[in-house]
């Protein structure tokens, strides 16, 4: 399984890239070949899009989705991927998922820590979170899963969630590897 | 941590070395914590090379969020440290002696990754690991920390750190009534009573002394936590 991290200067590329490793997952450079081509993120909305822009992985990043060909958005990739962001005044995100994301407004800003989604505790640390249709699960009532064709977007740190982040990642290359992920 | 090991005092004083910080880690991460904090309390110029070499070998064999702080100064020594793998970075001395780098961190890493290290004795605030008086309030030094871009606050009681007879629970309340963004409560902990006062208080309770002597008082702790009432997750 080839799996491509987009380094685009935002952040946890290393973690994210030890925790497929640690998978068995082979990290390869090349985003528009890999199996599964990960955007990771943390950090603000604006610099990284500029940055994904300047190195032309928002068209690789959207090739690959209008193909069919997965692609996993962690935290800030995931907001990435929604049309628009509030973030940094209003930036224009990938539009590979429906939506916008919005500053949090209850509770302690920025949200950090575990918390649960469908019983399983995994680590959060976010200022702004998604609002789209396309929800598949929810934490204390956020956005913490989302998927829109190919794509698939965790508001979470499934890198940073022991056991439970390496489980979820376990299953999102199964999908990849059983091409269910390209079929949704 | 000092010289790449992990030493712990009582009221700042008197560093004991109590193991590597890897293994240690390690240890913490097998029996249930949240995330874990490496401060570096010498922070030289040379520490900063060690400590980059810590937070590498810490990110290879451990997926739980960890924080590492000791001798930041400024955006470039931050960068580093996120890009050996750390999750977040804290900074003490040198943000109080330059407030606007708090801002500058903010902007260049998210606030999510900055965390402001306050130590505090007689609700003043304290730098150079407690060595340097400061003519600054913990409580308005911590609401301006937020202001400026801090996403978290450690709180560390100089008073109660390595006594592990309870946090000082009156200058957390004051800094968390204060403060939007979670505070950790630092300094103090002997029992399980003691950790989940502070959690009635603060959004998070950091161990050391407790824990540095015997790692598997983790597991003990998490049980007697949760007997309290303590919602916490299930670690494996």
């Amino acid at each position: 399984m080839k799996v491509a991290v987009c380094d685009y200067r935002a952040g946890n590329i290393r973690s994210v890239e030890i925790a497929f490793r640690r998978l068995g997952a082979e990290l390869v450079d090349d985003v528009t070949a890999a199996d599964l081509a990960v955007l990771p993120g943390v950090g603000s909305a604006r610099s990284a899009m500029e940055e994904l822009r300047r190195q032309g992985l928002d068209d690789a990043l959207r090739a690959r989705v209008s193909e069919s060909r997965p692609v996993l958005g962690i935290c800030l990739g995931l907001q990435l991927a929604l049309e628009h962001s509030e973030e940094d005044g209003g930036v224009e995100g990938l539009g590979i998922l429906p939506g916008r994301s919005v500053r949090l407004t209850e509770g302690r800003v920025p949200r950090m820590g575990w918390a649960r989604v469908d019983g399983t505790a995994y680590y959060f640390a976010h200022s702004y979170a998604c609002e789209t249709p396309h929800a598949t699960a929810w934490s204390e009532g956020i956005v913490a899963e989302a998927r829109s064709g190919s794509f698939l977007g965790v508001q979470f740190h499934p890198e940073k969630s022991g056991a439970a982040g390496a489980r979820y990642l376990d299953r999102v290359l199964g999908e990849v590897r059983e091409r269910s992920l390209s079929r949704a | 941590m000092a010289a790449g090991r992990v030493v712990k005092g009582v009221r700042f004083q008197e560093l004991r070395d109590v193991g590597d910080p890897v293994e240690l880690g390690a240890a913490y991460s097998d029996r249930g914590a949240d995330e874990l904090v490496f401060l570096d309390v010498k922070a030289t110029l040379e520490e900063r090379d060690t400590l980059v070499g810590v937070v590498r070998r810490v990110s290879e064999q451990l997926a739980i969020p960890f924080t590492v702080g000791g001798g930041i100064r400024t955006v470039a020594d931050a960068d580093s440290l996120l890009s050996a793998g750390a999750d977040k970075i804290s900074v003490n001395s040198a943000a109080i002696a330059s407030p606007s780098l708090i801002t500058a961190l903010a902007e260049k890493l998210g606030s999510q990754a900055v965390v402001v290290a306050i130590d505090t004795e007689d609700g003043r605030v304290k730098t150079r690991a407690g060595t340097t008086e400061t003519p600054r309030g913990t409580v308005e030094w911590a609401k301006e920390a937020e202001q400026r871009g801090a996403g978290e606050i450690l709180l560390t009681s100089i008073d109660s750190d390595g006594t592990q007879e309870g946090y000082d629970l009156e200058i957390t309340s004051a800094v968390a009534e204060a403060v939007s963004v979670p505070v950790i409560a630092s300094g103090g902990a002997g029992n399980a009573r003691h950790v989940a006062d502070a959690l009635e208080v603060a959004q998070a309770a950091l161990l050391a002394s407790i824990l540095h002597e015997d790692p598997d008082r983790l597991t003990s702790l998490r049980e007697e936590l949760r007997e309290l009432g303590v919602e916490l997750r299930d670690a494996a």
